[in-house]
């Protein structure tokens, strides 16, 4: 995925770290001298049960920071996945919390990753990092980020309030990894 | 924004609630105090604006910022400010309109912003940055520009530049213009006559008249000064998109797939809109075939680009009001259907 | 009364109508100031209304603000110089109609300033239209058959209004139709003014004056208005006193 532009959308539940995890990507890219550019969704779709954040990746110079076909989708709720499916580029990647998601993807032409990201999170002991976790299964599977750079972004973001959270964010996305390697 | 106009020496903020700009005065509120400046959460947006003419009047370099519908509230005082010929900065993050309208992006404030908004005859320097790094660059030379010329200057953003994360590299402040000493400014007339900033000019009969003389004598010199563009693939385009601001970016992702088709498309960005960049467009109107506008509103800044070239290559349009913003997709499309 | 014209007020004839309650208000403000030595270090601001010229008068600095604003201009010219002395001077109109909102909050805020309040019951300037503090029965340009009739609602005291918020210092009210309501008159607006250089807070003083011109009136008939009909109305006296914020 190298030397071009790609477009990540993050959606689930408000309160299941959306734009947190927006955050920490936005700040991973920055090390690694990446061009980035995010946004969250605000307005009525808010309250229509959804929330997302989306992140634009590149290595020149960004246009358009908004985000209408994502190469990437990483789906944390079931209304997520019924809202974005469709806009999904052809043959994109699609990280599914598969602990929250029943139904299958319909598009053939997506290649999907199943992570039981609500489940290893609360099997790690704190079900709110399971957005880490899918993180993990995202940089796993896409190769665009490396590990030890989402690690420092982590520190960097919790390091003010929630230092005490850092080594429970840090095992997620170590799962999250796992979860993607051994699934291959 | 906030950030560069705490390191331009910004020591004063007042401002009011309202949706997509809160991030504002919410940093401001803490961050002030650190810096020895003030705070005040006014009770409406004139109060705002009010607090703003008042702090201008002391010499301190001061900001205000809301939305649209907040924005036509604070035309009373920008008047007034303008009248006084006091500086200052006034960021209007746009949201849909009419009426209280919606909060998604839009562009449909600019006539307000170019031709001044409120009443009588002046104008505002009006600066429209397209990334955050460039928000803050123009923050920080804003205050400058608002101080040499002894005028309000805009900041005309919109709900996305405002709502959007990008990494901005906080650089310290730098002075781009040398500030004339302020000798206007009210802080009792100890040792010296006392001064008084008018805005009613009644006697002699020719006061305001002369008054609003050397006011356009001003701004003719920013005319003459300040045109700020960014011209992006023009040198051989055969079909130019006038576009500012947030739009202008997204113009520029279909540019770059239209090149790639083999296009040849170019940008030519106003980076102020008060004033308009004439020359740099004219200068683009002489090679190219046509001009494509694209505005996330239904025909306001179109009449400027028409204007600038004196209507000397046909101009197409795409338009996007109530608030939702054009896509590359459909910009490309638009190039397609052109450019023949 | 020796009339001597002082350093803080300028030596020109003012523009205010036979009777008028101006002069007598402005003069009291320039004596306070000049006898508190802080005129050197004085704003005030300008109302839009009969005082919009203020600084024809006042040999101190002077910013005219938009109709009703003054309190809010005041309240950031204080925050950032809180070393010097800031005062607004507004009418009914200005103060209590299209300013209420900045009166009160400002108030409310507890800003170290003074206010002048001149209340005379009418929009002068404009030509006599009904003000806020018009009173019941009284005839305008826009209630001539007497505020009450058209659903315009009593006069507004805003003394009373004022003194219910916590973060008001010092309320009074007083007149300058008698010449004891003009000494005492005095007393209240250097008050108002001690108050502020001693950092007090917020200091308010209603003062209730003539307008014999739009009340269609002889000068000594509108003494006469003041004294028998607002009075009874507006009665003079403090409304509120507080050590400090």
């Amino acid at each position: 995925m190298a030397d071009k532009t790609t477009q990540i959308v993050i959606a689930g539940f408000g309160g299941q770290g959306i734009v947190l995890t927006g955050n920490i990507i936005a700040r991973a890219c920055v090390m690694e001298d990446k061009h980035v550019a995010g946004m969250i969704s605000y307005g009525v779709e808010m309250r229509g049960g959804t929330a997302n954040a989306t992140v634009v990746i590149s290595d020149s110079e960004i246009a358009s920071p908004f985000v209408s076909k994502p190469d990437v989708a990483i789906i944390l709720n079931q209304p997520s996945l019924d809202k974005f499916e469709s806009q999904i580029a052809k043959n994109g990647i699609v990280i599914l919390n598969s602990s929250m998601i029943t139904r299958d993807v319909e598009r053939e032409d997506l290649d999907v990753v199943h992570v039981e990201a609500a489940e290893i999170a609360r099997w790690l002991g704190n079900a709110r990092v399971a957005n880490v976790v899918a993180l993990g299964a995202f940089i796993a599977k896409t190769g665009i980020l490396k590990t030890r750079s989402i690690d420092k972004a982590i520190e960097q973001l919790f390091a003010k309030k929630k230092a005490a959270l850092i080594t429970i964010n840090k095992k997620a996305l170590v799962e999250g990894i796992k979860a993607v390697t051994k699934s291959n | 924004m906030s950030e560069a106009a705490i390191q331009a020496g910004c020591r004063f903020f007042a401002g009011y609630p309202i949706t997509p700009q809160n991030e504002v005065p919410e940093y401001m509120s803490r961050r002030m105090p650190e810096v020895g400046g003030v705070f005040v959460q006014a009770e409406s947006e004139l109060a705002a604006i009010s607090m703003i003419f008042g702090a201008s009047a002391t010499g301190t370099r001061c900001m205000t910022s809301s939305s649209s519908p907040g924005i036509s509230l604070k035309q009373e005082g920008i008047s007034y400010i303008a009248a006084g010929e006091l500086p200052c900065v006034i960021a209007n993050m746009q949201r849909g309109g009419p009426g209280l309208g919606n909060i998604r992006a839009s562009q449909a404030d600019y006539y307000q912003a170019v031709k001044g908004g409120g009443h009588g005859d002046y104008r505002l320097i009006v600066l429209a940055p397209a990334t955050l790094p460039e928000l803050y660059k123009l923050t920080q030379n804003a205050f400058d520009y608002a101080d040499y010329y002894r005028i309000p200057v805009m900041i005309l953003g919109d709900g996305i530049l405002a709502q959007m994360a990008e990494p901005v590299e906080l650089t310290p402040y730098k002075p781009i213009l040398k500030i004339p000493k302020k000798d206007y400014i009210l802080d009792g007339c100890q040792g010296r006559e006392p001064r008084v900033i008018k805005t009613l000019m009644l006697n002699p009969t020719d006061a305001l008249v002369t008054h609003n003389i050397n006011m356009q004598k001003k701004h003719e010199k920013i005319t003459a000064d300040l045109q700020l563009v960014e011209n992006y693939m023009t040198e051989d385009a055969e079909v130019v998109i006038a576009a500012y601001g947030m739009t202008a970016r997204v113009a520029k992702g279909a540019i770059q797939i239209a090149r790639d088709k083999g296009l040849k498309v170019g940008l030519i960005r106003p980076i102020t809109v008060w004033p308009f960049p004439d020359k740099a467009m004219m200068e683009v109107a002489k090679t190219v075939r046509k001009f494509l506008v694209v505005e996330m509103s239904n025909g306001q800044f179109i009449d400027d680009v028409k204007l600038a070239i004196q209507c000397s290559k046909p101009v197409e349009f795409q338009g996007i009001g109530g608030g939702w913003y054009p896509s590359v997709e459909g910009i490309l499309e638009k190039i397609e259907e052109i450019y023949k | 009364m020796e009339f001597c014209r002082k350093e803080t007020q300028k030596d020109v004839r003012t523009h205010y109508c036979p009777g008028c309650g101006h002069g007598i208000a402005h003069r009291l403000v320039a004596e306070v100031l000049e006898e508190l030595d802080v005129r050197g270090k004085t704003i005030g601001t300008a109302p839009v209304g009969c005082a919009v010229l203020l600084y024809n008068y006042f040999n101190c600095d002077i910013i005219e603000c938009a109709h009703g604003r003054s309190p809010a201009v005041a309240t950031a010219i204080k925050r950032i110089q809180p070393d010097k002395v800031v005062f607004t001077y507004q009418g009914d109109g200005d103060l209590a109609a299209i300013g209420m909102g900045e009166t009160i909050h400002a108030a409310n805020r507890g800003e170290d300033i003074t206010v002048i309040f001149i209340n005379n019951a009418i929009y002068g300037m404009t030509g006599g239209q009904m003000a806020p503090t018009t009173l019941l029965g009284q005839s305008s340009t826009t209630s001539e058959a007497g505020r009450g009739n058209n659903q315009e609602g009593p006069p507004i005291k805003v003394c009373e209004l004022l003194s219910n918020l916590d973060g008001v210092t010092y309320l009074e009210r007083v007149a300058v139709s008698t010449a004891r309501d003009t000494i005492k008159a005095k007393k209240a607006i250097k008050r108002a003014f001690l108050n502020q250089i001693e950092g007090r807070g917020f200091s308010l003083v209603e003062v209730l004056s003539m307008c014999p011109t739009d009340w269609k009136l002889t000068p000594v008939q509108g003494l006469d208005f003041v004294n028998t009909e607002m009075k009874t109305v507006f009665p003079l006296g403090i409304f509120k006193e507080k050590d400090g914020r």
